[in-house]
C-alpha cells in the first residue's frame, strides 16, 4: 500500500533552482535515458506499455499502446508531439510542472523518441506563458550542449532533435488533430479520423501526440520498472499522478497521489471547504467533464470511478464551488468559454454553442421559462457526438450535468426574476470588506 | 456578465501606417525560425510572434513578409493570424493586462476585478489606454487556477488578485516602477515578450522561484509527514529553496 501523497513528477520541485539540468542531475537526472538507450527501441514500448501509463491529458488512453501503433515498415519520417497546449479550463498541472522542472519532460522526451524512432520531436505549448516557455527552450538548450539531444546521443547513435513551439491562443489546438494542423502553420481546425496521426499525423507522417504529464512519467517508469508504477493506483488505472485542487479550498494546489484517491482524502490533505462554506459542485476533470456534487466525495478518482458515476477523470483538474456560487452563473461563463473557442469548423459546435449562450443568458437574467430547460437540453443533446471533435461534447457538459442536479436553481431564477446570489460573497476578498 | 466580453468593434483597424519596421533583418530572422522545421510552414505562428515584436501588431507589411519567405499568399497568412487571439490587429501598448474571467477565477474575483480595472484605466475590453501604455482585455482560462484569480502581464503570472493589488500593478506599470512577476521575471515590454515567443530567448530563464505556495503545497505535505512514491525520494532530505 502506498502512502497517501507519492511524489515523482513533483519530488524536486522543491530544490533549488529545480530548472536547471545541474539540479536535475543531482537528483539522478538522465539516468533513465541512458538505461533507455541500452534498451532495444521495442522493449522501451513494452516497459511503458506493461506499466499501464494512461494518458494524462484526459482521455487516458494506454500510452504504450499509442507508440506501438506506429508503423515501423512506414518509410516516412516519425515524429513525436507534446501536447503542452494545457487550457482545459481548471487545468493548471503541465504548466507549474515545466516551470519547476522542464528537464523532467525533456528526459521523457527523448526516450519517448528513441522509443518511436522519431527524429524530431516538438513541444507545443500555449504561448500565453512565457516564464514556462523561457525555461523550456533553456533546458532544451542546456540536455543539446549536454549531448542528450543532437547527433549519436550518448555514443548511442540515435539523433534526435526537439524544437520548442509556442502556440498563438486557441483552446481548440489542444485538441490533437488540430495541434497538428497549427503546428503545421494552419488555422487550428480537427482533421477527420481515420487516418489517426498513428499512420498519417503531422507532414502526413507516422506520429504520437502525447500530453506533458504522461510524457513526464515514462524517465520514473523506465529507472525503476512497471512494477514499480503499477503498484500505485487501482487495478486499472495505474501509477501516480497530479491532482490540481482549485477554487473554494483552504490550500489550493498540486497533490501528486496515486491514481484512485477520493475528492474526500483530498480536501482533508488541502484543509478542506473554505471555512463557514459548505461544498456545493465540484469538476473531476476540467470544464468538460460533467459536474459532481457532494454525493460524490466517496468516489474513487481513476478512470473507472468517475466514469461509473457518468462523469470523466478528465485532467484531474478539481474546480471546488461552495455554496456561495450561482451554478447557472458558472455554467453560462463555461458555455461563452466553448462559443468563443469553437472553431467554426462544424455546424453544430459552432451554432449549437451560440444558441445555448443565448438561452443562458436569458435564464440567468431570470427572464427563462421551463420551456427553456426543454431547449437546452434538447440542443445539447444535438451537440452531443454529432459534433467534429470533443470541443463540442465538452460544451454540454456542465449543461446537462448542472440540469439534473440543480434544477431547481435554474427555476429559482426566473421564479425570482433574477439570480439569488451575491456575487461578493463567492470571492477570495469577501471578508475583506473589498469591493468593485 | 455579457459586457465583459464585447469587442471594441467601432474602432477602425488601420490598414497599413506605411512606417512598418520590417527590415532586412526581420527577414533574415524570419528564414532562420523556417529553417528549424522539416517543413517551412510550421514557423508561421512564431514568424507572427515575431512580426509582433517588431511592429506591435500584425501589419499588412508583416502578412506579406511571411507571405513571401514561406511561399505563401496574403490571404492563407491572413487567415491564420485571425485565428488565433494572441495575434493583434490593433496596436497593442507596452503592457497587456489580461484578466482571467473564465468561470473559477470569475467568481473568486476576476469579474470584480476586471470591472475595478475598466473603471480605472477608462478602457473597454481589448482597448488600450491613451498614453499607449496598457491594453487591457480578458482572459480564458491560463492553467494558474490554484492561484485564482489571476491576471497576466504580457504572460508573466500575476497570482491571488484584489480589485486593490489589480489597480496597485496597473498603476506601477504606468509609472514605470519594476514589476516581477511572483511566478516569474521582472516584467519585460510586450514586444520583447513576443520574441522569446519566435524563439529567441532573453536570458531571464532563471529569474524567480520554481513555483509558488500553491504548486509546492501538496509536495510540502507529503515533507513533513514523510510520505514518498515506493523506494522513497532522493530529494527528501536535501537542501530547499526557501
Amino acid at each position: 500500500m502506498a502512502d497517501t501523497l507519492t511524489p515523482v513528477l513533483s519530488d524536486n520541485w522543491d530544490q533549488i533552482r529545480s530548472w536547471q539540468l545541474s539540479s536535475y542531475q543531482r537528483s539522478g537526472g538522465y539516468d533513465a535515458l541512458r538505461k533507455a538507450l541500452a534498451m532495444q527501441p521495442a522493449d522501451v514500448v513494452a516497459t511503458v506499455k506493461d506499466s499501464g501509463l494512461r494518458g494524462r491529458g484526459g482521455a487516458g488512453f494506454p500510452t504504450g499502446m499509442k507508440w506501438q501503433f506506429i508503423p515501423q515498415d512506414n518509410p516516412n519520417p516519425k515524429y513525436l508531439v507534446v501536447n503542452a497546449d494545457e487550457s482545459e479550463p481548471g487545468t493548471c498541472k503541465d504548466i507549474p510542472l515545466m516551470m519547476a522542472t522542464p528537464h523532467t519532460l525533456v528526459e521523457g522526451v527523448v526516450i519517448a523518441s528513441y522509443a518511436i524512432r522519431a527524429s524530431v520531436a516538438f513541444i507545443y505549448v500555449r504561448g500565453e506563458v512565457l516564464h514556462v516557455i523561457r525555461r523550456l527552450q533553456q533546458a532544451v538548450q542546456e540536455a543539446k550542449d549536454a549531448g542528450f539531444i543532437g547527433t549519436n546521443i550518448l555514443g548511442s547513435g540515435y539523433d534526435l532533435d526537439v524544437v520548442v513551439h509556442a502556440g498563438a491562443g486557441a483552446y481548440i489546438c489542444g485538441e490533437e488533430t488540430a495541434l497538428l494542423d497549427s503546428l503545421e502553420g494552419r488555422r487550428g481546425q480537427p482533421r477527420l479520423r481515420p487516418p489517426f496521426p498513428a499512420v498519417a499525423g503531422l507532414y502526413g507522417c507516422p506520429t504520437v501526440i502525447n500530453n506533458v504529464e504522461s510524457i513526464a512519467s515514462v524517465p520514473a517508469i523506465i529507472k525503476n520498472g512497471p512494477d514499480w508504477f503499477s503498484s500505485m493506483g487501482t487495478e486499472k488505472s495505474k501509477g501516480m499522478t497530479l491532482y490540481s485542487l482549485s477554487g473554494h479550498v483552504t490550500r489550493p494546489g498540486q497533490y501528486e497521489a496515486p491514481l484512485g484517491i477520493t475528492l474526500r482524502e483530498l480536501l482533508d490533505l488541502a484543509g478542506g471547504v473554505r471555512e463557514g462554506h459548505e461544498l456545493k459542485f465540484w469538476t473531476p476533470g476540467g470544464s468538460s467533464t460533467p459536474l459532481l456534487t457532494s454525493e460524490h466525495l466517496d468516489v474513487p478518482l481513476d478512470y473507472e470511478g468517475v466514469g461509473a458515476v457518468g462523469s470523466m477523470l478528465g485532467t484531474k483538474a478539481l474546480q471546488i464551488f461552495d455554496d456561495s456560487v450561482c451554478v447557472v452563473r458558472a455554467v453560462l461563463r463555461w458555455t461563452e468559454f466553448y462559443k468563443h473557442e469553437s472553431c467554426g469548423k462544424c455546424t453544430p459546435c459552432r451554432e449549437g454553442t451560440w444558441w445555448l449562450v443565448q438561452i443562458l443568458e436569458r435564464l440567468e437574467k431570470g427572464q427563462g421559462s421551463d420551456e427553456d430547460l426543454d431547449v437546452l437540453l434538447d440542443l445539447s443533446e444535438n451537440i452531443l457526438g454529432r459534433s467534429f471533435c470533443a470541443l463540442g461534447d465538452g460544451a454540454t457538459a456542465p449543461i446537462t450535468s448542472s440540469i439534473a442536479h440543480f434544477k431547481d436553481e435554474y427555476l429559482a431564477h426566473f421564479e425570482n426574476g433574477g439570480c439569488p446570489f451575491d456575487p461578493m460573497a463567492s470571492t477570495v476578498f469577501a471578508t475583506a470588506g473589498a469591493s468593485a | 456578465m455579457a459586457e465583459n466580453h464585447t469587442t471594441a468593434t467601432d474602432k477602425t483597424v488601420p490598414y497599413s501606417t506605411g512606417d512598418s519596421m520590417i527590415t532586412d533583418a526581420t527577414i533574415a530572422e524570419m528564414r532562420e525560425i523556417a529553417a528549424r522545421y522539416p517543413v517551412a510552414r510550421s514557423a508561421l505562428l512564431p514568424m507572427l510572434h515575431l512580426v509582433q515584436s517588431v511592429e506591435g501588431r500584425v501589419t499588412p507589411e508583416g502578412i506579406e513578409a511571411c507571405a513571401d519567405v514561406l511561399g505563401l499568399t496574403g490571404a492563407e497568412v491572413s487567415a491564420v493570424a485571425t485565428f488565433y487571439t494572441m495575434y493583434k490587429r490593433r496596436p497593442v501598448g507596452d503592457y497587456h493586462v489580461g484578466v482571467c474571467t473564465n468561470t473559477l477565477c470569475a467568481v473568486m474575483g476576476g469579474d470584480l476585478i476586471f470591472d475595478r480595472l475598466k473603471q480605472h484605466l477608462d478602457v473597454g475590453n481589448d482597448e488600450t489606454t491613451e498614453d499607449g501604455k496598457i491594453t487591457l482585455e480578458h482572459l480564458e482560462c491560463n492553467a494558474a487556477c490554484d492561484y485564482a484569480p489571476v491576471m497576466m502581464v504580457n504572460w508573466e503570472f500575476f497570482d491571488d488578485m484584489t480589485p486593490e493589488s489589480a489597480t496597485q500593478l496597473v498603476d506601477d506599470l504606468r509609472d514605470g516602477t519594476e514589476v516581477k512577476s511572483p511566478r516569474g521575471a521582472t516584467v519585460c515590454t510586450w514586444r520583447e515578450a513576443e520574441r522569446v515567443l519566435a524563439g529567441y530567448p532573453d536570458g531571464r530563464a532563471d529569474e524567480g522561484p520554481t513555483g509558488g505556495k500553491a504548486t509546492l503545497a501538496g509536495l510540502r505535505l507529503a515533507r513533513e509527514r514523510g510520505w514518498t512514491a515506493p523506494g522513497g525520494s532522493s530529494n527528501a532530505d536535501t537542501q530547499k529553496e526557501d
